[in-house]
């Protein structure tokens, strides 16, 4: 059975101008190492393919059992000039969320 | 304030619609000695410049006659010293009106420290080669259209102003983590070369920076992230420690909830790259932090490190950018969201037919791809509501954008209900630029006596 990221983590989205920023903050540490196989770059801009044109990075924080994900292009051109309801793109975290990740093997 | 192990610093604002009575009840109950409202968004300033253009009296945020109503009879009571960016594009102006409102309530004459220097229109009019870190092109291209350019003053201004001994600070532009870093390095005389403090110091200030984002807003989540009582949620507040020992919690007896996990969303939140979060004091490092529960709704931070300060300032630079029109109209029932799609074609047409153009046009159907675009495999709703906007340098293109929205009342597919009326906003874009330090003259000043 496929999982979640919603299922082994929490998230926030953040702006800067018109980028977006995702953390991803594993429930259980145990689970890090699988978020860190399994939500790649790749997988979280095919989610995103719908709103943000990217590029994505990712960065790790081990300590704090989290990734950051710094999506480019996300937000419309940015708070003061975009034509969004959600400026600040802060519902892109459920896009996250929503992602679904291969059976643990 | 020397002398003591920790000094208290409470957050009372993280933006300016942020809420206000829990500012209040941090100030009567929180026992702190700062209380920190970080009041300006990206764009703010450039807004308040309009206001000051048209009267030079105003220019400061708003809000901050209700804001400082709400807690200056407890501060001054309880010698709780204030620091707030909500002097905006007009420090000075708002400090007559902080000193007004204190005349008003009885408390009397309270100098105010004024922060000064971060306007820097007059020196980035003379800069047009610097580069906009947004697209790369030249400041020029959007200096005949300049409103505002405001540099991102650090702590260190900040501290000259508190050792005034003047009870309030009142600063326009300044990082949000500096205004919260500026209590700790004066209470303490931390320098610039103490950068495992001002690591430790700047992470607080920006856990602290977006108020209840620490204390359970902006997290709940029904039956998987409970958090009690948000309606009630509290301001959170850190107790520093003169090592840079960081502890942070929230006001006593108030909902909400602050943990790791609040913690740590607040702590990665708007950061890009994680070990090098940028600011004027320092350039810090989160990766190597832990966060440790140390009693219920108290957490220690520790192990924040930074490199020194860059050699430059960012400046955020406003400019006027056309108009944003849009209209919105609602479909219900069945094949409400083929309806809605139809009335879009049809609304796009008329406007092509009258010969406006935009640089920008989005369609919205609220309710399936609003917020998160064109989805696969979405079910319909019941029902839908347009939502059409676009931007153009022309206002009476914005304008008709709502008025053929709202004409599918009468001239659309059939069931348009509910349309709002045309709405057109003026566009006040930001962009950014590095401006070397030595452009840059921080001074303070302070308001005080008749």
């Amino acid at each position: 059975m496929s999982v979640r990221v919603y299922d082994l983590a929490h998230a926030r989205a953040g702006d800067k101008g018109n980028t977006s920023n995702i953390s991803v903050i594993a429930y259980d540490g145990k689970d890090w190492d699988f978020l860190r196989r399994e939500l790649t770059c790749e997988r979280v801009m095919q989610a995103f393919r719908h709103v943000a044109k990217g590029p994505v990075r990712r960065y790790e924080l081990r300590n704090l059992n989290a990734f950051n994900f710094v999506i480019e292009n996300a937000l419309g051109g940015g708070v003061t000039i975009s034509l969004a309801q959600d400026i600040h793109g802060k519902s892109l975290s459920n896009v996250m969320l929503a992602i679904e990740l291969p059976e643990r093997g | 304030m020397s002398g003591r192990k920790t000094v208290r610093v409470g957050a009372g604002a993280g933006t300016s619609d942020d809420r206000m009575l829990p500012a209040r009840e941090l100030a009567e109950r929180g026992d702190i000695d700062y209380l920190v409202f970080e009041c300006l968004a990206e764009r703010t300033v450039a807004r308040e410049n309009l206001a000051r253009s048209k009267n030079p009296d105003l220019g400061y945020s708003p809000s901050l006659h209700e804001r400082l109503r709400m807690v200056l009879p407890a501060c001054v009571e309880r010698g709780v010293r204030i620091v707030t960016n909500m002097g905006a594009a007009n420090p000075v102006g708002g400090a007559r009106a902080v000193r007004r409102e204190a005349r008003d309530l009885g408390l009397g004459d309270i100098p105010v420290a004024v922060v000064l220097g971060d306007d820097v229109a007059s020196v980035v009019r003379g800069r047009p080669d610097l580069t906009i870190m947004e697209n790369g092109e030249p400041l020029e291209s959007i200096l005949p259209k300049l409103v505002s350019a405001n540099a991102y003053l650090g702590a260190d201004v900040v501290c000259e102003a508190l050792a005034t001994g003047a009870p309030i600070v009142l600063t326009g532009r300044v990082a949000d983590p500096s205004l919260f870093l500026a209590p700790m390095m004066h209470a303490f005389d931390w320098s610039y070369d103490d950068l495992p403090k001002l690591a430790q110091g700047t992470a607080a200030g920006h856990l602290l920076e977006c108020t209840a984002s620490v204390t359970g807003g902006c997290f709940g989540w029904p039956g998987k992230k409970d958090v009690p009582d948000l309606a009630r949620n509290g301001y959170p507040f850190a107790d520093v420690a003169a090592d840079g020992a960081i502890r942070i919690g929230k006001t006593p007896d108030t909902g909400g909830r602050l943990d790791v996990m609040t913690c740590t969303e607040q702590l990665i939140y708007e950061m890009h790259d994680p070990q090098a979060y940028i600011t004027p004091d320092c350039v810090l490092d989160i990766t190597g932090i832990r966060l440790v529960q140390e009693a219920p709704d108290r957490v220690r931070v520790e192990g924040a490190a930074a490199r020194p300060r860059t050699g430059t300032y960012k400046v955020t630079v406003g400019h006027a950018d056309g108009y944003i029109g849009e209209g919105e109209v609602s479909y219900g029932g069945i094949d409400a969201v083929a309806r809605a799609k139809w009335a879009a074609e049809i609304v796009k047409e008329r406007l092509r037919l009258q010969g406006f153009s935009y640089d920008d046009f989005r369609v919205d159907l609220i309710g399936l791809s609003s917020l998160h675009g064109d989805g696969d495999a979405r079910p319909e709703p019941y029902e839908v509501r347009l939502r059409m906007a676009g931007r153009t340098p022309d206002r009476r293109a914005a304008h008709a954008i709502g008025f053929e929205v709202r004409a599918m009342h009468m001239h659309g597919p059939g069931g348009a209900g509910g349309a709002c009326e045309p709405r057109v906003r003026d566009v006040l874009a930001v962009k950014s630029v590095l401006l070397p330090r030595q452009f840059v003259n921080p001074q303070i000043a302070v308001e005080q006596g008749r």
